[in-house]
């Protein structure tokens, strides 16, 4: 049976459950929020349809700037910290037994899957005083005493370096499937050390696919809403935890759904302005 | 790279990603209701209470009954919407591809506050069902890239056989691709379940007043007094997700999956 475009309306028939539920809780959902965005607070946490750029003018103030400012900081070094140890892992894991990639892969599907509540919870266990890390130290007799590493800004990062590790792993693994083996063989061959093969040959072929995954891996941080609450101060908040703070406990819809709009186009603005950087480099 | 060095890299690795799961799980066999690690006595009592106390047992029943459903609802909108695009040709349905993805691409904070003011606005804040819905679209991503995986490893020739056998086009999808793609299907239900059982945000935002569900819970019991039974939750989850997730592996081609899973969901 070839593909052929659709003849008679009700070959459009299978489209219309899929698009009907995708428009009316996708698209009319963004509406509806991008709306609230530009609506009227009113006291007690309700709000009337109006149509104000007061929500908007309140990323003018000194402390939204600073939060914005530590969300990307923050997203841009999870980005690093997770490619930098990934890229030399996953190279490696593409070259091992496929029984061993099945092993592993399990395992970080697994731990990509748990839940934010979940990873905070045990990486606070385990930077807690009564439970934590220290206490290991003290029993081997490298401390004197127990004590909490949280919070802390190390904290937040381990925390949200240990949620996107997994995930950086899989965004990397299917180009390294893809890399021509002869490369690094050829490189070997002409007496280059392991070391230098993957320096001088793997990254630089990777160079596109390393780009990409930073973005994405930003993106991905950029949208952790609890570890900073979890494992930090409030100085550590990044935009996505205020997001949910403002919804839920401040009760100021308004002023949520534009924080909220205004991520969507800082982060699609991103990913276009790299887009753009990627295709000057590569004709040049 | 030399092989010492490999091994001890992957060490680290493994140490990193099951370090904290390791304490969590020393946590959860403490005899009293203390957080201490290394465990003080040992107790099983703190996985029995998961069942036992009914707050808990509610929210296990919450949880799974929102996974298997609203997986189910997912896997109902991205079959349809897969088929038609691997059977025809039309580049603007394409658009819908894209809407299936987006969810699962956007930061999760903003799907959440889009369904939540939707839900708000509509008047159903709260209802049960909303959960199952809103899940269902924010998880629709994952059946959406592994069916279409699936229909295009397809070999178009066994279709066309059957075809010109006479076999109409119900009979075609009955018994010649619907075989073909059930491993996707279970696959991409697979990781939908998993990610709704474990999913936070979304649930508390559309349904977070009136049920809790697992996430939900642990998250209370963080801020309103620990026990370790939230250590023993979070075992049962690590292993549910793993026993899954092996069982794909058994029964799929977990390394092609993933292979493509990224190149084609971005």
């Amino acid at each position: 049976m070839r593909r052929e475009p659709p003849q008679t309306v009700g070959d459009y028939a299978p489209l219309l459950f899929p698009a009907a539920m995708l428009t009316i809780f996708f698209v009319v959902p963004f509406g509806t929020m991008i709306a609230v965005s530009f609506f009227q607070r009113q006291q007690g946490g309700f709000y009337t349809p109006a149509f104000v750029f007061d929500n908007y003018g309140r990323f003018l103030s000194a402390f939204f700037g600073s939060v914005l400012g530590f969300s990307l900081m923050m997203a841009v070094a999870v980005a690093i910290c997770c490619v930098v140890l990934a890229l030399p892992f996953t190279y490696m894991l593409t070259r091992m037994a496929r029984s061993v990639q099945v092993v592993w892969l399990v395992a970080l599907l697994s731990v990509l899957s748990l839940s934010e509540v979940i990873i905070g919870f045990a990486w606070s266990t385990l930077f807690s005083r009564t439970a934590g890390i220290t206490n290991i130290l003290v029993a081997l007799g490298l401390m004197g005493e127990a004590k909490a590493l949280t919070p802390s800004f190390a904290a937040v990062l381990t925390g949200m370096v240990y949620q996107a590790f997994p995930y950086t792993v899989l965004v990397l693994f299917p180009a390294l499937v893809r890399l021509d083996p002869t490369l690094t063989e050829a490189a070997r061959t002409l007496g280059a050390s392991p070391l230098k093969a993957f320096f001088t040959v793997v990254v630089p072929a990777l160079r596109n696919t390393i780009v990409a995954t930073l973005i994405m891996v930003f993106i991905f941080a950029l949208g952790s809403y609890l570890l900073p609450q979890l494992l930090g101060r409030p100085q550590h908040w990044t935009l996505s935890v205020l997001i949910t703070d403002q919804a839920i406990y401040q009760s100021n819809m308004p002023f949520a759904a534009a924080m909220a709009v205004f991520l969507v186009l800082v982060t699609l603005g991103l990913v276009a302005l790299t887009v753009i950087a990627g295709r000057k480099g590569e004709a040049a | 790279m030399t092989s010492i060095f490999r091994k001890f890299y992957f060490f680290l690795i493994a140490l990193f990603l099951a370090l904290p799961l390791i304490v969590v799980a020393g946590v959860s066999i403490n005899q009293k209701q203390t957080l201490a690690f290394p465990p003080q006595g040992f107790s099983t009592s703190w996985y029995g209470e998961i069942f036992l106390n009914p707050e808990w047992r509610n929210a296990l029943m919450a949880s799974v009954t929102l996974a298997v459903l609203s997986a189910a609802l997912a896997v109902a909108i991205a079959l349809p919407l897969a088929w038609f695009l691997w059977r025809r040709i039309a580049p603007w349905a394409n658009i819908f591809q894209l809407l299936g993805v987006a969810p699962f691409t956007l930061p999760p904070v903003i799907t959440a506050l889009g369904l939540l003011t939707f839900w708000a606005t509509a008047g159903f804040y709260g209802q049960p069902w909303t959960a199952v819905v809103s899940h269902a679209i924010f998880f629709v991503t994952l059946p959406l890239v592994t069916l279409s995986l699936g229909f295009t490893s397809i070999d178009r020739s066994l279709v066309e056989a059957a075809s010109t056998m006479g076999a109409d086009e119900r009979t075609v999808f009955r018994t010649v691709v619907l075989p073909l793609i059930l491993p996707y299907i279970v696959s991409g239900y697979a990781f939908a379940f998993v990610l709704s059982l474990n999913e936070y945000i979304v649930a508390y935002m559309t349904v977070g007043f009136t049920m809790e569900t697992l996430p939900i819970k642990i998250f209370n019991a963080l801020r309103y007094g620990y026990t370790p039974t939230m250590a023993s939750v979070t075992v049962l989850f690590v292993s549910t997700a793993a026993v899954i997730f092996g069982l794909v592996a058994r029964f799929g081609d977990l390394p092609k999956l993933l292979g493509a899973m990224s190149s084609d969901g971005k």
